[in-house]
């Protein structure tokens, strides 16, 4: 079984996978894969209903249905196929405010720049477990504690460390 | 120059902590080798045809005294008491051990350096005008947006895992010597009719197996719009590069592939809707210009170069080659040659690094840039002083008076250390410096520059040498194939192929007939470039192949 983690640790996974929404029990949460011919069945609330896509989608495709859904999980087919960063990011830039579920062998290395592009959580396939346990995974966030990209919420920005430290003890400029 | 606050220095050391513990996690199986290799490539560590290699980012090719004595100490300490400065303005140290690295990143970070992001498929070293700060035509110095590209790119949450590298250059000057044009992206720094700073912003360009020549993107862009312009053009990127070829999957494919207009059209939409969030403060921007602000140089006279000039006729022609107008006219920018006769380009010693610290100290207000053409420059030294750095640099073999000239060789490592290598490069540059060590007849000559590559990958930028030389494998022998017209400037322009390659041991007799088949032909004051430029390829290929015919 794939693991689910985010910032807090692995978690039970809610959402079933199929095919279709007529697979779906009810009161489910259900998972769909999207494509442009997908229709979207009515009788779901959003918080129970997500896509899964591809990392070739077009976002401006996905514009259309993105208050009908709650959650949406993005493919990484590999961990060095890194275009799922991006869409995370197009995603939240136009307004997404659902989960969104990095999908592959991604792995503990990649865990806080996902979260910054993003991403609330992860799903990796069963067998990178044993290799990189849950401890890699919090490890990975605590290693690096600053950030030069304040578009990417995550660890601390160093400009804001730079403007805390000059309110503190003004600093000389030119060394 | 730039200097880390406590927060850069903080980001450098944990990458450090953590780059060790992907080492480890590497040896205790956590890590794949595929999974290990993009992470120690992001390092700069690489493995080459007999050993690692690392490479160590020197930002825009600016360092210190301090910086160079401790690369002279990691030489000796943990490689072979030499390395090797490169064409991207970097320094590659070619035989270290794995379980060295984490220690040898260590010493770097003590003096503010280290090696993140010099490989691997993410945003690598800013490069830019090494007389930056210093010459007499530039707008600004370029190291300030260079500077911010620097920090904005460094483990860029959304960018590190690209397609494939991506490299962007920076000038401010009228005369490209950052060779803006064949990078991913090149920036100008301009000035509108307004009167405001701003940029002009090239794309697509890049030398490898497919060489383009870089496209305009936006001809003015507001200097507060950089990043997050730089952003949306790296996310189109990202988002729509190929990944199903490594080969196909740099920007300048992209862009041939859908077209500068709709490549174009994508980056300003995205730039449109995107929320500035890349954009730094004012604030920001001028605690990073004050480190760049002009040195106060004492005016110093020059009465005493004249004699020396009149004494050492060596040391005046030294000045005349090597010399670089200085926006202060008692000052000059010196090039210091890293091309001996018959050395390999690019190398340097330990006790040359030392020498080169104690001459920036002394002579260059403790600074020293890194050059694409793999030399090193002293940008402030007072004419006075002419006499006494060139004693010094003397000391060390570091007084070849050749920049420019036909001995001045760009060369990739080549077969000698690299495993994409097809061919030697390295003993091709030491042949052809060894014919034609002359300097007298360089000077003959005139300016020519030679840049020859050991595979088609173009690390040694032989497209835009005005003779490139790209050694290949023709089952099993090197064969090189020649080209002429390249260059790398404003205007910007790749080789043509002569024809059929030659053998190894014909290379420098090659180059001899090219030359005095260009003094045949130039007219007065014509350099090589512009002699052929004006009578094309023929009388070349009708000398080089006359004989075989």
């Amino acid at each position: 079984m794939p693991t689910l983690r985010d910032r807090t640790g692995v978690i039970p996974d809610g959402w079933t996978r199929a095919e279709s929404a007529a697979e779906a029990v009810d009161g489910a949460k259900i998972l769909l894969p999207w494509s442009e011919e997908l229709t979207l069945p009515e009788a779901h609330p959003a918080e129970m209903l997500g896509l899964h896509v591809e990392n070739s989608v077009s976002v401006e495709a996905l514009r259309p249905v993105l208050t009908r859904v709650g959650l949406i999980s993005i493919a990484f087919p590999s961990f060095s196929d890194g275009r799922g960063f991006s869409i995370a990011k197009q995603l939240r830039g136009i307004g997404f405010r659902g989960r969104l579920r990095a999908t592959g062998p991604v792995i503990a290395d990649q865990f806080a720049y996902l979260l910054e592009c993003g991403f609330d959580e992860v799903e990796t396939p069963e067998r990178l477990d044993a290799r990189q346990p849950q401890p890699q995974w919090d490890a990975a966030l605590a290693l690096v504690s600053l950030s030069y990209q304040p578009g990417y919420p995550g660890r601390r920005s160093i400009l804001d460390a730079r403007r805390a430290a000059q309110g503190a003890a003004p600093q000389g400029g030119a060394a | 120059m730039y200097r880390y606050d406590e927060f850069d220095a903080q980001i450098v050391r944990e990458r450090v902590a953590e780059f060790r513990a992907q080492v480890a996690r590497r040896i205790d199986g956590s890590l794949t080798e595929e999974e290990f290799k993009p992470l120690r490539l992001m390092n700069g560590l690489y493995l080459q045809l007999h050993a690692y290699m690392l490479r160590v980012a020197i930002p825009y090719g600016t360092l210190s005294g301090r910086q160079m004595r401790q690369l002279a100490m990691i030489a000796e300490r943990w490689d072979r008491g030499y390395g090797h400065f490169t064409t991207r303005q970097n320094i590659q140290f070619n035989w270290p051990v794995l379980r060295d690295v984490p220690d040898m990143l260590d010493a770097l970070a003590e003096v503010e350096m280290h090696a993140i992001q010099t490989s691997g498929n993410c945003i690598r070293n800013t490069t830019s005008d090494p007389f930056a700060g210093a010459a007499t035509d530039e707008i600004e110095d370029p190291r300030i947006t260079c500077e911010l590209i620097r920090q904005w790119s460094t483990l860029h949450p959304e960018f590190t895992f690209l397609g494939r590298k991506f490299k962007i250059a920076v000038t401010a000057a009228s005369q490209d010597r950052a060779a803006i044009r064949v990078h991913d992206i090149g920036i100008e720094i301009v000035r509108n009719a307004a009167g405001e700073t701003g940029y002009r912003v090239l794309v697509g360009g890049g030398q490898g197996r497919t060489p383009m020549i870089a496209k305009e993107l936006r001809g003015f862009l507001p200097r507060e719009d950089l990043l997050p312009y730089l952003e949306a053009a790296l996310r189109v990127y990202n988002l729509m590069g190929r990944r199903d070829n490594k080969y196909k999957a740099r920007i300048k494919i992209l862009v041939h592939e859908m077209g500068i207009e709709r490549y174009r059209e994508m980056v300003e939409a995205e730039f449109a809707s995107g929320d500035r969030g890349a954009a730094p403060g004012t604030e920001e921007l001028a605690r990073i210009a004050a480190y760049f602000a002009p040195p106060a140089l004492t005016p110093r006279p020059v009465d005493g170069v004249h004699a020396a000039r009149a004494a050492h006729p060596d040391f005046a022609t030294w000045v005349d080659q090597n010399g670089h107008p200085h926006r202060q006219d008692d000052h000059l920018s010196v090039t210091v040659s890293l091309k001996p006769v018959g050395g390999a380009p690019g190398d340097a010693t330990s006790e040359q690094m030392r020498v080169l610290a104690e001459a920036a100290e002394r002579f260059s207000q403790d600074e020293m840039r890194v050059t694409h053409e793999q030399n090193i420059v002293l940008p402030h030294v007072a004419k006075a002083d002419l006499f006494a750095l060139w004693s010094l640099l003397r000391t060390q073999g570091l007084d070849a008076a050749n920049r420019g000239l036909v001995t001045d060789i760009i060369a990739c490592p080549g077969l000698d250390y690299c495993a994409l290598a097809t061919a030697r490069s390295i003993p091709v540059a030491q042949a052809i410096s060894t014919r034609f060590s002359d300097l007298k007849r360089q000077r003959e000559i005139g300016p020519l520059a030679i840049k020859i590559s050991g595979c088609i990958n173009a690390c040694g930028h032989h497209h835009v040498g005005h003779i490139g030389i790209l050694g290949l494998d023709k089952a099993g022998v090197e064969s090189y194939q020649i080209t002429l017209g390249g260059e790398p400037a404003n205007d910007a322009s790749l080789g043509e192929r002569t024809g059929p390659g030659f053998a190894y041991d014909e290379v420098p007799e090659v180059i001899e007939t090219l030359v005095t088949t260009y003094l045949s032909l130039r007219q007065t004051g014509e350099t090589f470039l512009q002699t052929y430029r004006r009578v094309g390829m023929p009388p070349f290929k009708e000398a080089l192949y006359a004989d075989a015919a």
